[in-house]
């Protein structure tokens, strides 16, 4: 499962504009998979990521809506895409600002189906 | 939150707020605590100082005699609550950092402040002051100043 999960996540690395793909234990906020431009921590986003889409998967059923299957944060300098793959595992994309917001969408999906059908 | 020397008041009250622990000990490698948050009594942190300072000692043991040459950070994960202590090196020697946090935060989240708040400390320790030579008479009774400073009382 791993390595068909590090080669999706190679291959999200490779749209342009993303700073680098990381597969994250929901639960811990701990790196399982990562392929990560240099200069980019992937230590601290996978723990905010996971701390971020726990809170929003727990809030979410409370307002009436189902949890979240795919989530954007945009920033000043940069964007936040990420989306659960199964109960225990998430997937997310650190990337430029103009990055092509829907084919990185694709990509990361094809990991968390790299993932899910382990 | 108490702290034997104030400077510690920042950094550790930095991490307590962003990292939403129950428990943070700050200690020497040889469990002379220096700073605390979230304990009520003086036996507690004395003997869990006194335990983290030990846990870290055998598993570095344990660690060398393996090979590996010492551990980052040791976690235990519990149902309810989960444990991580860190060594970190500082210019006054290594130090240990004994978190408890429960299910309120994550291990991932808790570690990634752990290691700020270590550097922090690392960056901001001022020289040790110079003290004089320690006599039975004056390790007692700085054992009583840290434990006032950390709990407000003396026994």
């Amino acid at each position: 499962m791993i390595d068909a999960a590090q080669d999706a996540l190679d291959r999200l690395t490779r749209v342009r504009g993303v700073r680098g793909a990381l597969l994250v234990s929901t639960e811990d906020g701990l790196v399982v998979a990562e392929a990560i431009m240099e200069g980019v921590a992937a230590k601290p986003i996978a723990a905010l990521a996971a701390s971020t889409l726990t809170r929003l998967a727990r809030a979410m059923p409370r307002a009436g809506l189902r949890a979240p299957q795919f989530v954007q944060l945009r920033a000043e300098r940069g964007m936040m895409l990420a989306a659960p793959a199964g109960d225990d595992l998430l997937v997310v994309a650190i990337a430029d600002p103009t990055v092509n917001v829907g084919l990185v969408r694709l990509e990361l999906l094809d990991v968390v189906a790299a993932v899910v059908g382990r | 939150m108490s702290t034997v020397e104030p400077w510690l008041a920042g950094p550790l009250g930095r991490f307590v707020d962003e990292s939403a622990t129950r428990i943070t000990l700050l200690m020497t490698a040889a469990g002379q605590v220096v700073a605390q948050h979230g304990f009520t009594r003086r036996v507690d942190v004395m003997a869990a100082a006194a335990l983290g300072a030990g846990i870290v000692a055998s598993t570095e043991a344990m660690a060398r005699m393996l090979g590996a040459g010492g551990f980052a950070t040791l976690a235990h994960q519990g149902r309810t609550q989960s444990l991580v202590l860190l060594p970190f090196a500082t210019p006054r020697g290594r130090w240990i950092a004994l978190v408890v946090f429960g299910r309120e935060t994550t291990i991932g989240l808790v570690q990634v402040f752990l290691e700020r708040l270590a550097a922090e400390v690392a960056a901001d320790m001022p020289p040790e002051p110079a003290r004089a030579p320690l006599t039975a008479e004056r390790f007692e009774q700085e054992l009583q100043d840290s434990l006032r400073n950390l709990f407000g009382r003396a026994s």
